[in-house]
């Protein structure tokens, strides 16, 4: 027997809410958003402007990018029930593999990414088969990952650094969006593309809210829901403003932002999504559900890895070379980053909004502290009590 | 004989929730008292008020214990003065043995170091008194549940208990555990110890108990005295549901068509120790229309035999044929039991049946998400109408359909886990105790349910550890026994002592 009265359980809906009654409701969705929003302010004004300044917007972009995107796939690897620590590893092995292609073996760059790609897809199978097919915990098994291909990116890279990359590859990381119009001062594409983007959210947004009206079955105010579209409209084109007047849109950007709307999709609407939310909740019910719980384990590793392998091509165009030190410690910030964006550790809750805006707030502080010039001994002192703060204070607002 | 315990105008709210209005409850030294009331209605809140698991303060009202008023603030408080709880759920830790969690935090120790020898002789003694012959160093692990209910009750005697209170303590017991342990509990007031005892078994109850509390939307709203007079079940039912009831079962008017499930030969192997045979070649068939009930004791086997049938969710090496109306099917892996028309609605839906931290909506359509998505995407709105279909239809009680299934009530909780087999569109629907720790008013809508769904011309296997259940629903009867079917009635034939003699004759002849 449980205690809650038949009263509690009859309660009827709360008809109207107002404004602050749906966000106290949603305080954990938008809690995250809005802590970022602090985050940002803070540093703005410590940096003295510095950190909104075009230059600096765009080098945060570059230099989050791969954590947003490993972040991605560790969301849906967490929200499963499991972990993945061998990601920083695999971003070194997979940059290591295409440097030693591409620069000592002279591979085209189209099969040399494709093969990098496939090799990090093979990668996670090859740890996803001992998680999913025989039940090792996925913490062992991906700290036995972490150090095979630590070991391997060494051993490839006979410890020398390889680089420099083709020209091509490198617009990868280093590219921006060809501006047609060839504006001045200001990209103009980049800037209609970013004016696209908060048209096309704004449209997606007032089309589901229809459909939810029609059921009966929207609770946000209707205020609010202009006050929400306006400012992330407004963001957005903000955004886009400011990256429109240094080099435009960086490509990895366009990337980074279909990824995100893509794993968006497939975590809210689609079945694969939910079912990996099953798993997570409660996986001997999914199971007896029909769900075939082991194969969808083996493939969100697969995926993971996949991604990993992306973030590590991203990383080594970035820097232009492979080093035998690449990817060290990424784990963490990805991990962290999932953790801060809400996702509980015993699996079936998380957020892909979450996981991106929690990759933000690392890479603010991490961006904003540099500028600021705290050393990196305090910088992970303090990203680690920011880290045990956001769990803390998600924790708090569940117990409430 | 005083009152050893007095609880006075109990009052509790959560945010929103009246749970417990003006309770008042006595309990007597040396009675034996129960405490009845359907699921929700308030019997765990004050026990956790009586216990001190809310502390002094969070609640209105008085407790008095022995002749003092009391107020706990913690739960070692109200153990300290001998009122000892044993929750539903036990809490005993699995790895360790009998002795050491007999005096978990209560070690006999000086300077922090256990004295083993005396702990072990303590507890051979504690163990005397239970009944429980297992040597004190056995692990709770390999013991069976009933006598970890007795290890937990050596537990609370090992703290001098004045009071025990047990939370559904024979939910998960058969009928030979259920009854040692209600001569336990007579025992302890032969010598003097009292009792509170939460159960939905109302034969139990009327069987040991000395006055019965009963509550209803958390306030008292009878107390019987068992010893001036004979209380019927009848009159603890309509005091519970506040109506009569006029029949505990709704009326069954089968129309019994064609087989549609038969299983033959059907044989399956312990997962782990592959040697042993836990089903023995068992044949039945189930028809349209008909509700087929499965008796037997804890283990015989009932359990295992259907979660094998569904997709081999249990056991290895498994042999034989399964046939759907007619035609041979393949029901080697869960997925194609469901496409080839089963369902298995598990007996544990807690963890087994439910996403517990996701809504009513997501568990509807878990079995069968291909019904609510086109091209593997998901259709929120159709989902949404599905769920709400099922919530009229069924009568979920709940604030929206997207309540997480974690906050509902037992009842609430199965008619959720029965809409996501519906939903998958089944020809023959296996329950696994269908009705456990549901509450009286919610058994008879579950009861209604199955009879409609017999109706519609499905079948229905039903598989209960409660004998009554079976004989006032079913329309035929298969007893199993260490894994084999030792009987077989149809309801005009069947009755409890029919059923309780297959089961001992099978066992007989196989020792004798």
């Amino acid at each position: 027997m449980d205690q809650r009265t038949p009263a509690q359980a009859l309660k009827p809906p709360p008809s109207r809410p107002s404004g602050t009654g749906f966000l106290q409701a949603n305080i954990r969705e938008y809690g995250m958003m809005l802590s970022l929003f602090a985050i940002m302010v803070l540093f703005e004004v410590l940096t003295n402007g510095t950190l909104l300044k075009p230059l600096n917007v765009t080098n945060l972009i570059l230099q989050n990018s791969y954590i947003v995107i490993m972040a991605l796939g560790m969301l849906l690897v967490i929200v499963a029930g499991h972990i993945d620590l061998s990601v920083g590893s695999v971003v070194g092995f997979v940059g290591a593999l295409a440097a030693v292609m591409m620069v000592q073996w002279d591979v085209h760059y189209v099969p040399a990414t494709i093969a990098c790609l496939a090799v990090g897809a093979l990668i996670g199978a090859a740890q996803g088969y001992w998680v999913a097919f025989y039940k090792i915990p996925s913490f062992i098994v991906t700290l036995a990952g972490m150090l095979v291909f630590k070991g391997l990116t060494l051993a490839l890279l006979a410890g020398q650094s390889v680089g420099p990359f083709p020209k091509e590859f490198q617009l990868l990381s280093s590219g921006f969006i060809p501006d047609v119009f060839a504006g001045e001062t200001l990209k103009i594409t980049s800037f209609l593309i970013g004016i696209g983007l908060a048209a096309v959210m704004v449209v997606v947004n007032v089309k589901s809210r229809a459909t939810a009206l029609k059921h009966g079955v929207e609770n946000e105010p209707f205020g609010f829901f202009v006050a929400k579209n306006a400012i992330f409209a407004g963001l957005i084109a903000y955004f886009a403003y400011l990256l429109s007047t240094y080099k435009g849109l960086p490509n990895v950007l366009i990337v980074m932002a279909l990824l995100i709307a893509l794993y968006t999709f497939v975590t809210n609407r689609t079945t694969v999504g939910r079912r990996i939310y099953a798993l997570g909740g409660n996986e001997k019910a999914a199971r007896l559900s029909g769900i075939k719980t082991e194969r969808l384990t083996f493939l969100t590793f697969v995926n993971m890895g996949l991604l990993a392998g992306l973030a590590g091509l991203i990383f080594a165009a970035r820097l232009n070379t492979a080093t035998p030190k690449a990817g060290l410690g990424f784990e963490l910030d990805v991990i962290a980053a999932v953790f801060i964006g809400g996702a509980s550790a015993s699996g079936g809750v998380g957020k892909v909004i979450g996981a991106v805006i929690g990759a933000f707030v690392m890479g603010v502080m991490n961006n904003g502290m540099s500028i600021l010039g705290v050393g990196i001994d305090y910088q992970q002192v303090i990203k680690g009590l920011v880290l045990l703060a956001a769990v803390f204070l998600d924790v708090y607002n569940k117990n409430k | 004989m005083g009152a050893i315990l007095d609880m006075r105008g109990i009052s509790k709210s959560f945010p929103g929730v009246k749970a417990l209005v003006n309770v008042n409850l006595t309990v007597e030294a040396g009675e034996i008292h129960a405490v009845v009331g359907e699921n929700g209605a308030g019997k765990s809140t004050l026990m956790k008020v009586l216990s001190g698991v809310y502390p002094h303060g969070s609640y209105e009202g008085a407790i008095h214990f022995a002749g003092e008023e009391r107020r706990f603030h913690t739960i070692a408080d109200s153990e300290r003065i001998g009122i000892i709880i044993i929750h539903q759920e036990l809490a005993l830790v699995p790895l360790l043995s009998i002795a050491e969690n007999i005096f978990l935090g209560n070690e006999p120790a000086r300077f922090g170091v256990i004295d083993t020898s005396l702990r072990y002789r303590r507890t051979q003694d504690l163990l005397a008194k239970v009944g429980l012959k297992e040597s004190p160093d056995t692990l709770i692990t390999h013991l069976g549940v009933g006598k970890q209910q007795l290890v937990e009750i050596a537990k609370a005697l090992s703290k001098e208990v004045r009071l025990l209170i047990l939370d559904e303590p024979t939910a998960s017991l058969n009928e030979t555990d259920s009854a040692a342990l209600l001569d336990l509990l007579l025992e302890f007031k032969a010598q003097g110890i009292a009792s509170i005892l939460i159960s939905h078994k109302l034969n139990e109850i009327s069987k040991v108990a000395d006055r019965i509390t009963v509550i209803r939307d958390g306030a008292t709203v009878d107390t019987l005295d068992c010893r001036a007079e004979t209380i019927s079940e009848d009159r603890i039912i309509r005091a519970m549901v506040g109506r009569p009831l006029a029949d505990r079962y709704p009326p069954r008017n089968p129309k019994i068509g064609e087989p549609i499930l038969a299983v033959k030969d059907w044989r399956v192997h312990h997962p782990i120790h592959q040697e042993r045979v836990v089903i023995k070649d068992v044949s039945f068939e189930v028809r349209r229309g008909e509700v087929l009930g499965i008796a037997g004791l804890m283990g015989a086997g009932r359990t295992e035999l259907a979660m094998s049938l569904f997709g081999r969710a249990y056991g290895k090496r498994i042999s034989g044929k399964v046939e759907m109306e007619g035609r041979p099917v393949d029901v080697s892996t869960i997925q194609k039991a469901v496409a080839a028309g089963l369902a298995y609605v598990t007996e544990d839906r807690k963890t087994l049946g439910l996403v517990l931290a996701e809504d009513i909506v997501r568990n509807v359509t878990l079995a069968n998400l291909p019904g609510v998505s086109t091209g593997g995407m998901i259709d929120d709105m159709r989902e949404l109408q599905v769920a709400s279909g099922y919530r009229q239809t069924l009568a979920i009680r709940c604030a929206s359909v997207y309540q997480q299934t974690v906050n509902l009530s037992g009842g609430n909780q199965q008619k959720v886990v029965l809409s996501k087999w519906l939903f998958a569109g089944p020809k023959v629907l296996i329950l696994d105790e269908p009705t456990r720790g549901i509450d009286v008013g919610a058994k008879y809508e579950i009861y209604s349910i199955i009879n409609r769904l017999a109706d519609e011309g499905k079948a229905v296997i039903m598989i209960s550890s409660e004998m009554p259940e079976l004989l006032g629903m079913c329309d035929r009867i298969l007893v199993m026994n260490e894994g084999a079917f030792v009987g077989a009635f149809t309801a005009a034939e069947a009755s409890q002592e029919a059923i309780m003699r297959s089961i001992m004759q099978s066992t007989m002849k196989k020792t004798g």
